[in-house]
């Protein structure tokens, strides 16, 4: 048995507490707040608590799909973002790239909200980047 | 936030609290918030409703949904014409004071009380606790910012603060509290359609310059400029995308199937879209529409940073590896634009991607990963790898030099109750969801604590409607309808009725209106007009009291 804390930040709402993810044998077993913390100071709400709980849920995705014949059906990587680059950039050649918009996330980290404006602002050439802040 | 989370249990001797329902929202805020009580200071509480902080506050009144703008004016004007207001403040660091002070003369207290339907006494309370008591923090969430006035709503906001002398001290100050966890960041790396990282808007040339210099190996030819051209919002993008116009849509882990106001209207332009990508940790309802679906990882299978309310930026640490062969949202975005043959993308870690952040969004200047393991936070403005990180705003100036007072005129909200469509709708979240459900129904304590939609309708209004005992309504707008269970509650203002809008099988924004912001493009999610008619017959699957869960337990997904 290996057991091990991974100190993290919730991923629920913008208070930005921090919790310790608990992990036994490669899987999340629970969570412990972080005592030190300046903001939560060794508390957290009832979804802080359960912030492991839907990570291993059965309905996680867990390869690409792609529709064919009107259902989506399994992928490889390869096979996704080949369709997806091929497309994008037919779209592109032919509208233009404000023809081709892109949702940021307030769920993902900074690093990816900034790959993804970078995306979209320079190898699409749009600004069409947005995401749910008003929402 | 203007003010740091540990202020306001530290410095703030005043708290009002408008458009949030702290305590659900928010808890560890409200636990500070309630902290600083015990030791004197004072809270206020406006709202629709009379939610949980509602209950503790010192002062609590009920107003009329939409009608802030008139509340705050009404406000500003007592605090001139009381001698309140913090003139050496208006002196040195505002401008534009007489403009505002010309336009609040036109709220006297009797017509704002018959504008917010908060009685002149109570106008009188708050206007008066609020400037003694300094330092006072203002905290709002999306009862300020989710209508079509929004942006006048948040200049109230500055104007009531500034006015005061409110800003730039600890404890006091202008707090919008983020519902999601990293709305702060997503804003501050420039996911938005007039900016890049760090608020430098598109339209300077010398930022196309900078930008277009830093990114030259990922643009299709070197010398390429990039657009100075403000692009669209998510709502435009999905009417665009229903028109036509936008021919591809790459959506990375939001659900706007369930997050847009007016339902019925996104689902046709979702099915009306030619190439539609959503990337995501499950099925959901948007991905459902999706021509090509891209699993990510969740937050505990993956590094990053998150920036919270108080402008904090943290680590998120990998703790497993992702489920099935699901990949990094970060790496994904690298992969596919190394696909469309785009060079800049070959970043090892998201550790390296802050580095590029760093160099090129001067707030982030001195985030690297080796100082966030040491201190744990940052908080930016953070220009330098020496700085120590800001813990509140404004101290001696303004990003802008002087602060302006905005002379905000009051607007109705684009729909108003009406013979056929007589209440009001309020939307809004409960302690245990999180926005659409995506993460939160799916874990089985939270979901057990609250399995389905409800209305909340004043006693009153129970009687007016006919209920009789009976607990299903059909609730419709110009827009939809839907059905669903009620809770007879007082908490509620009579005439107002509020839907919790986690729940996809009673979906309250398939009711909500499109109209929106004409700046901020908000939808007004806070408020429409809706019809409320009582269902014979009791629903047998339970309780939706969020207590009373155990009946229903059985019936639904069981995992
Ligand atoms: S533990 Fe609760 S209050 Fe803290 S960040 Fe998570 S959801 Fe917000």
């Amino acid at each position: 048995m290996e057991y091990h804390n991974v100190l993290t930040t919730c991923p629920y709402c913008g208070t930005g507490c921090a919790l310790h993810l608990q992990v036994l044998d490669h899987q999340l077993v629970g969570v412990l707040p972080a005592k030190n913390h300046p903001i939560s100071q060794g508390g957290l709400c009832i979804k802080g608590w359960n912030a492991h709980a839907f990570v291993n849920h059965k309905d996680r995705l867990q390869t690409p799909l792609v529709r064919k014949g009107g259902k989506l059906v399994t992928a490889t990587w390869d096979e996704a973002l080949a369709l997806i680059a091929e497309k994008l950039s037919a779209l592109k050649a032919e509208s233009g790239p404000d023809s081709i918009g892109v949702f940021a996330s307030a769920k993902c980290t900074n690093e990816e909200n900034y790959l993804i404006q970078k995306f979209a602002r320079a190898v699409i050439g749009t600004n069409n980047v947005d995401h749910c802040a008003r929402l | 936030m203007t003010n740091s989370i540990p202020e306001f249990e530290t410095d703030s001797n005043c708290f009002l609290i408008i458009g949030s329902n702290t305590s659900e929202g928010h808890p560890l805020i409200a636990t500070r918030v309630l902290r600083a009580k015990q030791r004197g200071a004072k809270v206020i509480v406006l709202d629709p409703r009379k939610n949980q902080i509602g209950h503790w506050a010192d002062v609590f009144y009920t107003f009329r949904p939409g009608s802030d703008v008139a509340l705050f004016n009404g406000l500003l004007n007592i605090i001139i014409t009381e001698g309140l207001a913090d003139q050496a403040f208006i002196a040195e660091r505002t401008e534009n004071f007489e403009e505002m002070k010309a336009l609040v003369a036109e709220f006297p207290a009797e017509r704002v009380a018959d504008l917010t339907g908060v009685p002149v006494e109570g106008l009188y309370t708050v206007a008066r606790l609020y400037a003694t008591q300094k330092p006072a923090a203002i905290l709002y969430a999306m009862g300020i910012t989710q209508h079509t006035t929004g942006v006048d709503n948040v200049k109230s906001v500055a104007n009531l603060a500034m006015l005061t002398g409110n800003l730039g001290i600890p404890g006091g100050g202008v707090n919008p509290l983020r519902g999601q966890n990293n709305v702060q960041g997503s804003c501050d790396m420039g996911g938005l359609p007039n900016v890049f990282p760090g608020y430098q808007p598109v339209t300077n040339p010398e930022t196309i310059a900078k930008f277009s210099k830093a990114w030259s190996s990922s643009l299709p030819t070197p010398n390429s400029p990039l657009s100075n051209k403000i692009g669209l919002t998510v709502t435009e993008m999905i009417s665009a995308a229903g028109e036509g116009k936008i021919r591809a849509l790459y959506v990375m882990a939001e659900n706007p199937m369930l997050s847009e106001a007016d339902i019925n209207h996104t689902r046709h332009c979702l099915e009306k879209t030619e190439f539609l990508i959503v990337q995501d940790i499950f099925l959901t309802e948007t991905a459902q529409l999706a021509h090509v679906v891209l699993p990510g990882a969740s937050f505990a299978e993956k590094d990053g940073t998150f920036t919270n309310s108080d402008r904090r930026v943290q680590r998120v640490r990998r703790a497993v590896r992702p489920v099935g062969d699901s990949w990094p949202d970060w790496e994904i975005i690298c992969h596919l634009a190394g696909k469309m043959g785009a060079g800049g993308f070959d970043f090892v870690s998201p550790q390296a991607v802050m580095a590029e952040v760093a160099q090129l969004t001067p707030s982030y200047g001195g985030i690297t990963y080796e100082r966030l393991e040491e201190l744990g936070g940052l908080q930016w403005p953070c220009p330098t790898t020496e700085h120590p990180g800001t813990p509140y705003l404004h101290k001696n100036r303004f990003s802008r030099g002087l602060g302006h007072f905005f002379a905000v005129p009051f607007k109705e909200p684009a729909e108003l109750p009406d013979q056929d469509y007589p209440f009001t709708l309020t939307t809004g979240r409960i302690m245990f969801h999180y926005h659409t459900g995506t993460m939160t129904r799916r874990s089985k304590k939270l979901d057990s604590e609250a399995r389905q939609a409800y209305l909340e309708l004043h006693p009153d209004d129970a009687q007016k409607i006919g209920l009789n005992g009976s607990r299903r309504v059909r609730v419709s707008s110009r827009r939809g309808q839907i059905e669903l269970n009620v809770r007879v509650t007082e908490r509620i203002k009579p005439g107002v009725v509020f839907i919790p809008f986690h729940f996809a099988e009673a979906a309250a924004n398939v009711l909500t209106n499109l109209a929106i912001d004409p700046i901020a493009k908000i939808p007004e999610f806070k408020v429409c007009a809706v019809r409320v008619e009582a269902l014979s017959g009791t629903e047998h699957r339970g309780g939706t009291d969020h207590r009373s869960g155990e009946s229903e337990r059985r019936t639904r997904r069981d995992e």
